[in-house]
């Protein structure tokens, strides 16, 4: 006769595996279907939508090319690596303005005492009390007014402000688990504070910059709300994001848009990938050290 | 600099001893820390603290994206308020936007505590799983947006085709343009919101890899000798989880449920880009964007955007008085 214990561990570990199989079966099918149709030709699709696994000699990169491709007369193409530019001077410039601010508040934060200091940390978090949505009202309206609205740096500034709060909680953590004996010993040795923070703070901590780096690039690079906002009018500043979104409103073909939905996700994908190890050393290294 | 003190007493004791320096240098730091962090709270009040405080204003006033010079023209009128509370499809909107938000967060959060608790343990193949389930998260909304709508798609998309042609559907169904389906479940036919449904499923299916990210680090970092000692006791699996796991994952899944709720309520993306708002799935956060950009009517949508804030900032209140409360309880 089972016991009630044996009956439960059988259930549950047979549970736990059709759990997981469902988990990555409902990640990964989207992903892979979104790389199949950007291969296959339109009428492959619609002859046969269940065929899931086509034939070598159907798949080609013909979505890609019309996606990217300039439109000329009698060849329709929808441009977008001409807006990846804009996308990238986004993103890195959301990076290198929070890393900046970030380092400099997490340091503050961990390292000094000054007057209202928790007021002013817990102050920050207030950006995630106030709906995105609600912020853009008057935010529409002050750039519309100073005529800044269809400007990328507006849009910088704004990512910024979304995501500093968050950088300097990462950063803060990691900070704490780096010994202060080190900036010590150095300012004993003559640097100032600001010395400090460059020369020895920075390179400590250059793990979780990176994994702090790697967010807000994310954060950026996938936004959408504010990237419609503001730059609707102005086409030639468009997102990646914003530009796709756009296309399929003037009902492009579902292999186009897939092919567009592959190239805007890559960046992302492959930074997450590459970065995933570092996450994790740069973790680990602060669980060593505290 | 050496002996950093820490508490109050040792620290007083210091300063007694070398005043002089001591205040010189405890100044300088103070004015380094401003220093440091004043860009930061410069953006964070230009960009958030500023706005908001702009926007209450807007909400009392008469104002027009067309006639944007009147912006500094301060009057006093109630009548956004009443053109916002006073709305045919209030009610809907209101009823719409709390089943999107709590659906959205506790299918979120549940499917992150599941998958939490299957990979917990270690197998073969483990990181690959959990890489994958991160991808959701990941990938750009417009991307995913793209993909599922191509999934869902009535005519070639693989969903309705193995519907109708596998499982025998009487026709496809429009997951993102149908506002209610009449599904026939043993001779009795139940009216199901499927366009709601849809964009709650993928709410929760963009988010709840961050759910299991913090569930899984919690998992983590627990001991495992109660667990133990209630296994030595005989209780079973279900009964450790429900006793022994359950109430140390508590605290994480609290947090995880307020940040969830904060941000689906207040989620636009989505839905904007899957339905446009159309087909019963039109949330506060459209209504607000479709005062300002489709009616041109700044006032009306600051009013509603405001009325948004309060109820986030109420619920935020509630929940931080009652996790107080409940850490007394615990403490005590």
């Amino acid at each position: 006769m089972m016991t009630r214990e044996r009956i439960e561990t059988r259930v549950l570990s047979i549970a736990r595996v059709v759990w997981i199989a469902v988990v990555t079966v409902g990640c990964l099918v989207p992903l892979l279907y979104m790389l199949l149709l950007s291969v296959r030709p339109l009428q492959g699709v619609l002859a046969d939508p269940l065929d899931l696994i086509p034939s070598l000699e159907e798949l080609n990169l013909q979505s890609y090319r019309e996606v990217v491709r300039r439109p000329e007369p009698g060849q329709r193409g929808y441009d977008l690596l001409s807006y990846f530019a804009n996308s990238l001077f986004v993103a890195i410039g959301s990076v290198v303005l929070t890393i900046a601010l970030s380092v400099l508040g997490a340091y503050a934060a961990t390292r000094l005492r000054f007057p209202f200091k928790n007021v002013i940390n817990t102050s920050f978090f207030a950006v995630y009390m106030f709906p995105g949505i609600v912020m853009a009202i008057p935010l529409f309206v002050l750039f519309s007014r100073l005529g800044l609205r269809g400007e990328l740096p507006a849009l910088i500034i704004i990512y910024l402000a979304s995501t500093v709060p968050v950088a300097v909680y990462m950063l803060r953590n990691y900070f704490r688990s780096i010994p202060q004996s080190l900036e010590e010993a150095a300012m004993v040795d003559g640097c100032n504070r600001m010395q400090v923070v460059t020369k020895i703070v920075l390179p400590l901590a250059m793990p979780a910059i990176a994994a702090t780096s790697l967010y807000v690039f994310m954060i950026a690079w996938n936004e959408y709300l504010f990237a419609l906002l503001f730059l609707l009018e102005s086409r030639e500043n468009w997102t990646v994001s914003l530009a796709l979104a756009q296309l399929d409103d003037i009902s492009v073909s579902a292999t186009v848009l897939m092919a567009g939905s592959v190239l805007l996700s890559l960046p992302v994908i492959a930074l997450f990938f590459a970065a995933e190890r570092l996450l994790v050393e740069g973790l680990t290294a602060g669980a060593e050290k505290g | 600099m050496a002996q950093r003190t820490r508490t109050p007493e040792v620290a007083r004791a210091g300063a007694a001893h070398v005043r002089p320096r001591q205040t010189t240098q405890s100044v300088r730091e103070a004015r380094f820390g401003l220093a440091l962090v004043s860009p930061t709270l410069l953006i964070v009040l230009l960009v958030v603290v500023f706005p908001f405080l702009w926007t209450i204003i807007m909400a009392f006033q008469r104002l027009r994206l067309v006639d944007l010079q009147n912006v500094f023209h301060i009057t006093f009128t109630l009548s956004n308020f009443a053109r916002v509370l006073g709305s045919d499809d209030l009610w809907e909107m209101v009823r719409t936007t709390l089943i999107y938000s709590v659906g959205g967060t506790f299918l979120s959060v549940g499917a992150g505590l599941l998958t939490a608790l299957a990979l917990q343990r270690a197998f073969p193949g483990r990181w690959l799983i959990r890489a994958i389930v991160l991808v959701p998260y990941v990938i750009p909304v417009v991307s995913a947006v793209l993909v599922w709508k191509t999934l869902l798609n009535p005519q070639f998309g693989p969903l309705n085709v193995f519907g109708t042609e596998v499982l025998g559907w009487d026709k496809p169904i429009a997951f993102l343009s149908e506002r209610s389906h009449r599904f026939e479940i043993l001779g009795v036919g139940i009216d199901v919101p499927v366009a709601l449904l849809t964009v709650i499923a993928f709410e929760a299916w963009k988010t709840f890899p961050l759910a299991f990210l913090f569930i899984l680090a919690r998992l983590q970092s627990l001991p495992t000798d109660l667990d133990e000692a209630a296994r030595v006791d005989g209780a079973t699996p279900l009964q450790r989880f429900r006793y022994i796991t359950l109430p140390q994952l508590s605290g994480v899944i609290a947090l995880l449920v307020l940040l969830r709720f904060i941000w689906t309520f207040q989620n636009f993306n989505d839905v904007y880009l899957l339905t446009g708002g159309a087909a019963g799935t039109e949330v506060v956060a459209v209504q607000v964007y479709n005062y300002l950009i489709a009616r041109n009517d700044v006032g009306s949508s600051a009013a509603l955007g405001l009325l948004m804030s309060v109820v986030l900032m109420t619920a935020f209140a509630v929940y931080y008085r009652y996790g107080v409360l409940r850490q007394e309880r615990a403490s005590t």
